[in-house]
């Protein structure tokens, strides 16, 4: 199990406040790997920096087998490193055929021109079929994204995560708002895709966590507090102060 | 001339003794110098009446000067006279006794124009020393205007006894001016010059251009005489103005220019052909030098001057500018002290660059600060913000047609222009911008919509042409610092007016009620809300405070500038610069913006003054690209928020 | 290139064949054809106002499909003008100037022509030599090339700039405005070298066709400004239809969703905004022989305003829309001021519609936007239901 992505002594500051403060985190390919914390303890903010959209004050942020600096890289050069973002808040475009947000996300060039002359081919089709089947979408692949249910549209997501073929995911807050039988797909889908990448999850929910069944950083005040298993992380007093003792009142 | 001078001084002496006696003897002495004068004669009876001392000859110079002297042709006697149709009232010149008798029998005296200024130099001298302060500014005014050597010494001579003490400046400063231009001896003129050098008027400037003053020369030999510079061809004038130059100092032949070349050539066709040439094959420039050379071998035309015949000319030749006063002595000092002078000057111009910026700015920061608010603040687009500023002056237009008095009309107008326009923002809030707080890029439109309605109806009701905004008579004139500083009283006004709203906002902003719950519900709408903060009455209330300023604005802009459907349409687009320069969200950021478009768009006009569409075009372009390395503006606004 | 979307895309086929009919109706009832039903002035304006539906198809593209509400559009459409209407210009004078001299009895030296044309065309801001940007005036084929090389060039350094430094929504709209501003204020100045205030005149005129009537040279251009929208229509389905008209309808609608998707959203903007520039030149260099005369006044940023006007109105996001837009409010707006309608006596008040068109269309336009957002366009969702 080699390191992917490596995040070492990365700190930020908003106007005085410490979003992330001296953090480390390491990601293994393939791993399944949830990251929870009490609001504000710079979840998203991680994320933000990982995917090129916040530059950090300092620290580093390495990726892949020869370690290349993921700083000062666009968005969308990150993207197409392999790096997918699901936000927490489902993003897809409600306009646009499940189908057509499918295709979008297809690993293909992604240039201007390559775009404009771009024929359909059968494999893209089968592709999307592939995607839409393991997402459970099949019969929706005609209907515009803004006709569809929260719950699918928080699969549509992944499944344009999924069809952009990356090597890291990360997933924020994927099951918020959802129902137990939507949570319980929601699982599957995610672990189906750690098997052969890896996959961080940022999440509130404990039940949700803990069926995901995997390794466990807690942040606070950005900086990581502890990690380990779930039960691990639960049994060390410092986060039941800081978090579960929280939450739990 | 020395003579009127010595005379001059000895009849103020004398001045006690000749009180009691009469004028017409002396005139009679000399009548006919009076009667029919030459520049050359008049002198002489000048001479006597200045040695008179009498005090009536100062009223009789002026009416001489003014053709108000008539002479009886029966006896020769002289009188003010004053010709009413064919009725002539005549006025005893010591005594004042009037009598109306006939023009017939009595000549108008018509002194010529070189006979007046004469008699006008002599009144002079006798007016600098009259008691009635306004005969002595008067003659003051009339040397300042006309120079000349001989006033130097009466002029010097009056400054003494002279009681009133600007008036004694004056008379020092014009002394020194004389004194420099005129002073017989050079250590006198070097210094009268010298002390120029502190001197930044308009007048002490021209005075040391005069004596600076340099007339092209060419010669062939070597330049001789007080030499201003050498003039290098090529550099400081183009070769054919060298050429020209020779060509007026009768050092070379005329060139040939290629007009009177075709015409010569037309002149001369002889059976289709010019000098051996067909006509048809004439459409170069090479031909036509050819037959133009087999006509001047033939000596039908003037030879032509090959462009190696004005080079060598030329070259053979130096150009150079020579002062016209020939003492080096006198030049040296006048340039030091000119560029002393003119470093002054350009030390004050930037002064009044600097006021003439922050007045524009004052102006662009009146325009802007309501679009600030609406813009900044509550992230509303309001494109018919520049027509609330053209309702506010129209208001102060209208107020004007029922209250004449100017001062009581704009105290009415400002605050009706407020609530003209607090109105009208608080009705386009309510009617449309509510419904579109989600869709910016359509609030844009739709207030586009309002303003082009709004500018339309401005339009129909008050017409194309512009109407005036008449200050009142105490914003009129300029407060003058020297004669480079100055800065209108209106401008003044609405720098003052610009320095109390920004008081005024950030007052309410920081310090009222409504100024936290625009804040809050600028921040977080929804917890704004869920602590009884109604938004709606929020964004109500803001959006007419930002307009009702705009209404204001209306009124001091209508003052400087004209009030016309379109003057809003003027300001938008330079009010967005502002907003968008200085930092969206921040009062200190549309400061900011104001004065760095204000002084920047003055900065450019100064550089190019002749253009300011010029100047507009590179502002614009400066604030594109200013936009690109600093988006946020000059102060940003900070935080998280600010990163999406 | 793929054709596929002529047959998918129903509108595209409906369009081509409204603008074919219009068309031939124009071109048999114009007075070049002897029938003599449509007046010469009426084809003018018939083929103006289909310049202006093809630069209005460009904004719908840029503004409609990408989200970017550009100001500044209709300074490229200037801009095309002025790039034919320099050509206009000197072919035509050269063609005067010649005819004047060949009189004399010594022919003119190339300077002598050269300087008697700089007079004609720059006497009236006092001037007579030739500014540098005339440098290429005397070709036809340099000057066509540069009614699509300087639209393109300002709008790739432009958007260049604006879009690496990511400034969007009404800042954008804002700064492409300020573009407008500037160059209608530089092409005010006299020493603009494109003659001020006075512009360009005379463009009716075409070097070479003296002979032919003002008839048939109308008709020619109204042919060839449908034959150009025919094109351009075609030219934006095709880029709006594919997987291009997914992403840049992915750009307008969630531009950060697209960035971390992998796709560079700047280039996309570019693309767009730089091809719908040069479309906009195109329809320039089309409108102005027709107009017979271009000023700065045409390009200041009321106009590009107005573009979006009609934009709306039509309705966004659909070709047609935009076409049905322009065609109808520039048309209503040269009826109306034109003196065409009607006044409307209130018995107190006289509504002149010269005086009170710019009132209405002001008050519509906020009507539209507050309650049709869709605009006219969004009618046909009613009557015809897009197959998903």
């Amino acid at each position: 199990m080699s390191s992917l992505l490596e995040v070492s002594g990365v700190s930020k500051t908003f106007d005085g406040f410490r979003a992330i403060n001296d953090l480390s985190i390491q990601i293994s390919e393939p791993e399944l790997r949830a990251i929870i914390g009490p609001n504000g303890a710079g979840k998203t903010t991680f994320m933000d920096i990982v995917t090129g959209k916040t530059k950090p004050d300092e620290g580093r942020v390495l990726w892949g087998e020869r370690n290349e600096s993921l700083l000062g890289l666009s968005e969308a050069e990150i993207a197409n490193k392999g790096i997918g973002r699901k936000f927490q808040k489902p993003t897809v475009f409600e306009e646009q055929t499940v189908r057509q947000n499918l295709a979008m996300a297809l690993k293909n060039p992604r240039g201007p021109f390559a775009v404009l002359f771009h024929r359909k081919t059968a494999q893209g089709a089968a592709r999307i079929e592939e995607i839409a089947s393991e997402i459970g979408l099949t019969d929706q692949l005609t209907r515009t994204a803004g006709e569809l249910s929260h719950g699918q549209k928080q699969w549509l997501e992944i499944g344009m995560l999924l069809a952009q073929d990356p090597r890291l995911l990360l997933v924020d807050e994927p099951a918020a708002g959802m129902t137990a039988e939507e949570r319980e797909k929601t699982t599957d889908i995610l672990r189906r895709a750690a098997q052969t990448r890896a996959v961080v999850v940022v999440e509130h929910d404990m039940e949700f966590v803990r069926r995901l069944d995997c390794k466990v950083t807690v942040l606070h005040e950005g900086h990581v507090l502890a990690e380990g298993t779930l039960d691990h992380v639960t049994a060390d007093p410092t986060v039941i102060d800081v978090y579960l003792g929280r939450t739990d009142a | 001339m020395l003579r009127i001078l010595a005379a001059l001084i000895l009849s103020l002496g004398f001045a006690a003794l000749a009180q009691a006696q009469d004028l017409q003897p002396v005139l009679q002495d000399h009548a006919d110098e009076i009667a029919k004068p030459s520049r050359s004669s008049v002198s002489t009876a000048l001479d006597a009446l200045i040695a008179s001392g009498l005090p009536q000859v100062t009223p009789f110079l002026e009416a001489w000067t003014d053709k108000g002297i008539w002479q009886r042709d029966a006896d020769g006697m002289f009188f003010y006279g004053n010709a009413k149709g064919s009725d002539l009232t005549l006025r005893n010149i010591d005594t004042g006794a009037e009598t109306t008798v006939s023009t017939v029998g009595h000549t108008e005296l018509r002194p010529n124009g070189g006979v007046r200024r004469v008699i006008g130099t002599a009144l002079v001298q006798f007016q600098l020393a009259d008691p009635d302060i306004t005969r002595r500014l008067s003659a003051i005014d009339s040397i300042a205007r006309r120079p000349d050597a001989d006033q130097l010494i009466p002029l010097l001579g009056s400054i003494d006894t002279e009681p009133d003490p600007t008036l004694k400046a004056r008379k020092i400063q014009l002394a020194n001016f004389l004194s420099a231009s005129f002073a017989e001896d050079v250590a006198d003129r070097i210094a009268a010059i010298d002390s120029l050098a502190r001197d930044t008027s308009i007048e002490a400037r021209a005075v040391l251009n005069q004596i600076l003053s340099v007339s092209s020369q060419v010669t062939a030999d070597e330049p001789t005489g007080g030499i201003a510079r050498i003039l290098s061809v090529g550099r400081d004038l183009t070769e054919a103005e060298a050429y020209e130059r020779l060509v007026a100092a009768n050092l070379a032949p005329p060139t040939i220019p290629p007009v009177a070349i075709r015409d010569a050539l037309a002149a001369n066709v002889i059976e289709g052909r010019v000098g051996g040439i067909p006509t048809a094959q004439l459409g170069t420039d090479a031909t036509r030098a050819q037959a133009y050379a087999a006509l001047a071998a033939s000596g039908s035309v003037l030879p032509f001057v090959t462009p190696q015949d004005q080079s060598t000319a030329i070259a053979n030749h130096t150009f150079y500018e020579a002062y016209d006063q020939d003492d080096t002595a006198i030049t040296d000092a006048a340039r030091a002290a000119l560029s002393s002078v003119e470093t002054r000057v350009a030390a004050s111009r930037f002064a009044d660059l600097a006021l003439d910026g922050l007045s524009l700015a004052s102006i662009y920061f009146l325009a802007a600060i309501g679009l600030a608010i609406t813009f900044g603040v509550m992230g509303v687009i309001n494109m018919a913000h520049g027509e609330f500023i053209m309702m506010g002056a129209y208001t102060g237009y209208v107020v004007q047609q029922f209250v004449p008095d100017y001062t009581l009309s704009i105290i009415i107008a400002l605050p009706l222009a407020f609530a003209v326009t607090f109105g009208a923002g608080v009705a386009m809030e309510r009617l449309v911008i509510r419904h579109l707080y989600h869709r910016p890029l359509e609030t844009l439109l739709a207030t586009f919509g309002i303003s082009i309605a709004l500018q339309q109806l401005a339009k129909n009701i008050f017409g194309t042409q512009a109407r005036p905004l008449t200050s009142p008579g105490w914003l009129d004139g300029a407060w003058v610092l020297s004669d480079v500083i100055q800065i209108s009283y209106i401008r003044i006004a609405i720098f003052v007016l610009a320095l109390l709203f920004l008081g005024l906002i950030l007052y309410i902003l920081k310090r009222t009620r409504l100024g936290l719950e625009v804040r809050a519900v600028t921040q977080n709408p929804g917890m704004a809300a869920s602590m009884g903060i109604d938004p709606d009455r929020i964004n109500m209330m803001t959006f007419g405070l930002g307009s009702g300023i705009a209404g204001i604005a209306g009124v001091a802009i209508g003052l400087y500038a004209k009030v016309t459907s379109e003057m809003g349409a003027d300001y938008i687009v330079q009010s967005f610069m502002t907003v968008v320069v200085g930092g969206v969200g921040n009062v200190w950021g549309t400061l900011a913006g104001a004065s760095l478009i204000g002084f920047l768009q003055k900065g450019i006009e100064w550089l190019n003054p002749s253009n300011t569409l010029a100047a507009q075009t590179y502002m614009v372009l400066f604030i594109i690209l200013f936009i690109q390395f600093r988006p946020k503006g000059i102060v940003a606004q900070k935080g998280r928020a600010a990163a999406d | 290139m793929t054709t596929g979307f002529l047959v998918t895309n129903r509108s595209v086929r409906w369009f081509l064949l409204a603008l074919a009919l219009f068309t031939a109706v124009v071109a048999f009832g114009s007075e070049a054809s002897g029938a003599g039903l449509i007046s010469t002035s009426l084809v003018k304006t018939l083929g103006k106002t289909l310049c202006l539906c093809l630069i209005a198809v460009a904004m719908d593209v840029v503004w409609g499909y990408c989200g970017i509400l550009s100001l500044g559009h209709f300074a490229f459409f200037g801009i095309g003008g002025y790039a034919i209407g320099m050509w206009l210009m000197y072919a035509r004078t050269e063609g005067i100037v010649m005819s004047s001299l060949s009189g004399q009895v010594i022919p003119p030296t190339p300077q002598e022509v050269s300087d008697a044309i700089g007079s004609q065309i720059f006497g009236v801001v006092g001037s007579s030599d030739f500014p540098l940007v005339w440098a290429f005036a005397d070709s036809l084929s340099l000057q066509l090339l540069m009614v699509i090389v300087v639209p393109g060039l300002l709008a790739l350094v432009f958007g260049w700039l604006a879009f690496r430094s990511r400034v969007t929504g009404v800042y954008l709209s804002i700064l492409t405005q300020a573009m407008t501003l500037a160059l209608s204020l530089y092409l005010f100045q006299n020493d603009s070298g494109l003659r001020g205030n006075n512009g360009l005149s005379g463009l009716q005129n075409i070097p070479g066709f003296e002979g032919t009537s003002q008839a048939t040279i109308s008709l020619v251009f109204f042919l060839a400004s449908a034959c150009a929208l025919a094109l351009g229509y075609i030219l934006f389905a095709w880029v709006v239809a594919g997987k291009m008209g997914s992403v840049v309808k992915g750009i307008r609608d969630n531009e950060a969703r697209v960035r971390f998707l992998g796709y560079r959203v700047e280039g996309y903007k570019l693309f767009v905004f730089t091809l719908t520039a040069v479309v906009s030149g195109i329809a320039g260099a089309l409108y102005y022989p027709q107009a017979g005369i271009i000023n700065p006044a045409e390009i200041a940023p009321i106009a590009s305003i107005y573009l979006a006007v009609w934009v709306a109105i039509g309705g966004r996001g659909r070709l047609y829309g935009a076409v049905i837009g322009a065609a109808l409010v520039s048309l209503l707006s040269s009826w109306f001021t034109g003196g065409g309608a009607p006044d409307v006596n209130l018995g107190i008040y006289r509504i002149q519609w010269t005086d009170w068109w710019l009132v209405l269309l002001g008050l519509s336009f906020v009507g539209v936007t507050l309650f049709f957002p869709k605009g006219i366009g969004g009618l046909f969702d009613y009557i015809v239901r897009k197959p998903s």
